[in-house]
């Protein structure tokens, strides 16, 4: 397989990392996998831009950190702005397109979805935002199956949590795989 | 077990000069221990540095003499491993309250079960006779040849408002009232202090003019009342002894007892 | 789903190793980037019935530890930097009273507050002379998880074999980075357990007399052996002494039963090094990134090689200066000014061949900044 290298960035609290965690976690508990994930510390951490590096590969992984990626996640304007220029020419761009105005011109494929208004129309609970982008990025890279993440999100979180995130998942996996059919 | 079997002689003669008042404070230590009767197999005595912290040395306890300041902190450790071992920790002055001070106050907080022995000679005596944070106002050291302009502390005031839960003044004429003290100390449930007023006739006598040994001890004689006494009434500026503070607080190590419960549970 | 694979924090991993390692003692102030070490041995500790404390600084977490490995409990502290520099006193202290503990500190930028929450590896010196007067000390590091979980055992049966708190050095990068762990099964890896004393109560018991093989055997405080402990130099009771040939003896003690043993407390891997005609060395994060451009200079048919150094102090010399002996070219890669690179320019036969490659701005040094600087000593430029 190719090396994925995928950049997850947004605001502090949208749960961005979370969400590299999850998959990371799945490529490597359920797949088989090597996946090393970091993430930005410190005040950045705390409400202004956060990001989250993460690789997944079938073959050892020393390097840690994503310079270029080929999928770049930006949840909000100011993510994007920061790091729309890391992008790895041909790469894939996922934004949101709620938050994320006008992506302009970019050497990239562009994938620009609502999840933000799917999730408040759907569960009317921002707090699964995150994993319904989960859910989108699994149909879009194919890295892990849907049903890996559902076991680690039953194993993580709290039981009464449990339905509300396999629902985003879902949404976000359905939302993608319209945009990938050619919707 | 006769007090006189818990000296290690093997490390006589001691260090301390003659009129020294920590002999006095050893003596009561060992005799409150042999009132209790406790193993000495049970007994971790941990000091820091200076001439009080050489006391360790002299009790043939479990004995751990450490740096300046931290002897609390060692104690911490020891009393948290193992509850089990009864520990006592005499600190001179500027051991257990300059450098130590934040040591002192956290393990008053934490009411962790040990005894601090505060020995206020009120000067370094190891160092040669520099003014402590207990010297006070107008005192003479080498390091305050002008006088000190520092003010000191109140051990008891501190220690109360630190949280310890047993708290108790007496000095090293009191020797009957030292040994009832020290015997309640170390049998509370909590962090206990004992500040002991001890002479140092070397240093701090001769500096301030105060005269030698016995005229020292005189002072703590004229110069101390009961707590509550009528004398203190009339003359303010005398010192109280006695027990200030002596309640039962959960005690921390007990405490840890029920997060482990807690965990296992879990 | 594997059950003993888990996706954690290298702090985590350091957490679990110590765990298995068989701590029962943490003594800790929060400090960035540590402090998962710290929560994480908050909420396991005491499900086996060890104790955890936060402290309030590091001073007192390292004398907290050091009493409650004289009871006889495996304790540990972790730190960054700054929470370090704080704990050097009673590093000495362990070390002159010969205290088993293991200290980790996984560093950030420095000096002074620095950059708390990016990498660096500018202790490296800190680890080995931090403290004052003379002294000999064991620092091992690792450079990705599985290695930080042997290395995290190796330092507590370090601490016990030789009666010396070792240091266990990661970095910002490897502490906070999370990678797959495969977590071995109870048993698998040799655990050291203190050697304690087979001397009967009634019986003398001499705390600081070495049988011959080096090593102390210990007694418990609490046990029948009632004994003294001190910072001062001490004859075999733990009394207080100047007398000039104890003192020599005692020394000499310390450092030798470290430098002596030199051979086995070293740990290193080799990566290409058979025919490399330019050999890397490095450790900790910076080891990935030298890792990452060795495999891909092999795969375009370059002879480069890597020495990833695990034990950083007593420094392994002899494997380093046999290492360096058949090439042409030796990349010291770290993210300081050049500590061990030194150590290696003195233990080299020609240091006119070693070079440094670092990075000094809180980044991860990467792939293509030890390409360009291997160009550029190859004189083919950037």
């Amino acid at each position: 397989m190719e090396k994925c290298r995928l950049l997850f960035s947004g605001s502090g609290g949208q749960g961005v990392i979370t969400a590299a965690i999850l998959l990371g976690e799945a490529a490597v508990r359920y797949e088989s996998l090597n996946a090393v994930q970091s993430q930005s510390y410190g005040a950045e951490a705390r409400g202004g831009a956060t990001k989250s590096d993460l690789i997944i590969w079938d073959q050892p992984i020393y390097f840690p950190k994503v310079n270029q990626p080929n999928i770049l996640i930006c949840l909000t304007q100011a993510a994007f702005d920061k790091y729309i220029f890391s992008i790895r020419p041909g790469g894939t761009l996922v934004t949101d397109a709620r938050f994320v105005k006008n992506p302009g011109l970019v050497d990239a494929r562009k994938i620009e979805l609502p999840f933000h208004d799917t999730v408040m129309e759907k569960i009317g609970k921002p707090v699964v935002l995150n994993i319904c982008l989960l859910g989108g990025i699994i149909r879009l890279t194919g890295l892990v199956r849907l049903e890996s993440v559902g076991a680690l999100i039953k194993d993580r979180f709290q039981p009464s949590f449990h339905d509300i995130n396999l629902k985003a998942l879902d949404l976000g996996y359905e939302l993608m795989d319209r945009q990938e059919a050619g919707g | 077990m006769a007090s006189k079997d818990f000296i290690r002689k093997r490390f006589f003669p001691h260090i301390w000069c003659p009129g020294c008042g920590h002999g006095i404070i050893l003596n009561g230590l060992v005799r409150a221990v042999e009132n209790l009767g406790l193993d000495r197999k049970n007994i971790v005595m941990v000091s820091g540095i200076g001439c009080s912290a050489r006391i360790s040395g002299y009790v043939d306890f479990h004995s751990l003499h450490t740096l300046h300041g931290r002897a609390l902190a060692f104690a911490t450790g020891v009393k948290l491993s193992k509850p089990e071992l009864d520990v006592i920790v005499p600190m001179g002055d500027g051991d257990a309250l300059a450098i130590g001070g934040n040591h002192f106050i956290h393990a008053a907080r934490r009411n962790i079960e040990m005894t601090a022995i505060v020995m206020n000679n009120r000067i370094y005596g190891m160092t040669g006779g520099q003014f402590s944070p207990l010297s006070g106002y107008g005192t003479m050291g080498t390091t305050v040849p002008y006088g000190n302009i520092d003010h000191d502390f109140d051990v008891v005031d501190l220690s109360l408002s630190a949280g310890a839960t047993f708290v108790a003044r007496t000095t090293t004429y009191h020797v009957h009232e030292m040994i009832d003290l020290l015997t309640k100390a170390i049998s509370h449930k909590g962090f206990s202090v004992l500040e002991v007023l001890t002479q140092c006739p070397t240093y701090f006598g001769r500096r301030n003019r105060i005269g030698d040994a016995v005229q020292m001890m005189e002072t703590y004689k004229t110069g101390t009342t009961r707590i509550g006494s009528k004398k203190k009434q009339e003359n303010p500026e005398l010192i109280e002894r006695g027990i200030f503070a002596q309640k039962e607080l959960p005690e921390y190590c007990r405490e840890y007892d029920s997060i482990i419960e807690k965990a296992k549970r879990k | 789903m594997n059950k003993t694979i888990r996706f954690m924090q290298g702090n985590e991993v350091c957490a679990e190793a110590a765990i298995y390692a068989g701590v029962n003692f943490f003594a800790g102030y929060p400090i960035t980037p540590s402090t998962e070490i710290a929560e994480s041995l908050a909420l396991r500790l005491p499900e086996s019935g060890g104790k955890f404390i936060q402290m309030e600084d590091e001073i007192s977490s390292m004398c907290a530890i050091v009493g409650a490995s004289l009871t006889g409990n495996k304790a540990m502290t972790a730190t960054s930097g700054p929470g370090f520099s704080l704990m050097q006193e009673a590093l000495g202290y362990a070390i002159m009273a010969e205290i088993p503990c293991v200290i980790v500190n996984v560093m950030r930028g420095g000096p002074s507050t620095g950059l708390p929450t990016q990498v660096g590896q500018g202790d490296v010196y800190q680890t080995r002379y931090g403290t004052h007067g003379d002294h000999a000390i064991i620092t091992l590091t690792a450079s990705n998880h599985a290695d930080i979980f042997r290395m995290t055992i190796e330092a507590f049966n370090f601490a016990e074999t030789y009666r010396t708190p070792v240091i266990l050095l990661l970095d910002e990068v490897t502490g906070h980075l999370r990678e797959k762990i495969e977590i071995p099964e109870p048993g698998k890896i040799p655990l050291v357990k203190r050697l304690r004393t087979a001397v009967k109560a009634g019986v003398d018991y001499h705390p600081y007399l070495p049988r011959e093989d080096g090593r102390l055997p210990m007694s418990d405080f609490g046990d029948v052996h009632r004994y003294n402990v001190t910072g001062l130099y001490h004859d075999m009771w733990g009394f207080p002494t100047t007398n000039p040939p104890v003192v020599y003896g005692l020394i000499r003690h310390l450092v030798d039963k470290i430098e002596n043993n030199t051979p086995r407390i070293t740990r290193f891997r080799k990566y290409y090094t058979k025919d490399a005609d330019t050999l890397f060395i490095s450790y900790g994060a910076s080891a990935r990134s030298t890792l990452h451009l060795v495999e891909n200079r092999r795969k375009r048919g370059e002879n480069v090689g890597l020495l990833e150094l695990q034990t950083l102090w007593p420094f392994p010399a002899e494997i380093v200066r046999d290492a360096c002996s058949k090439v042409s070219l030796v990349i010291v890669v770290e993210m300081n000014m050049g500590q061990i690179a030194k150590e290696v320019k003195l233990a080299v036969n020609n240091p006119e061949n070693v070079f440094l490659a670092n990075r000094i701005d809180g980044e991860l040094i990467t792939p293509t900044d030890l390409r360009n600087t291997l160009r550029v000593i190859q004189g083919k430029g950037v």
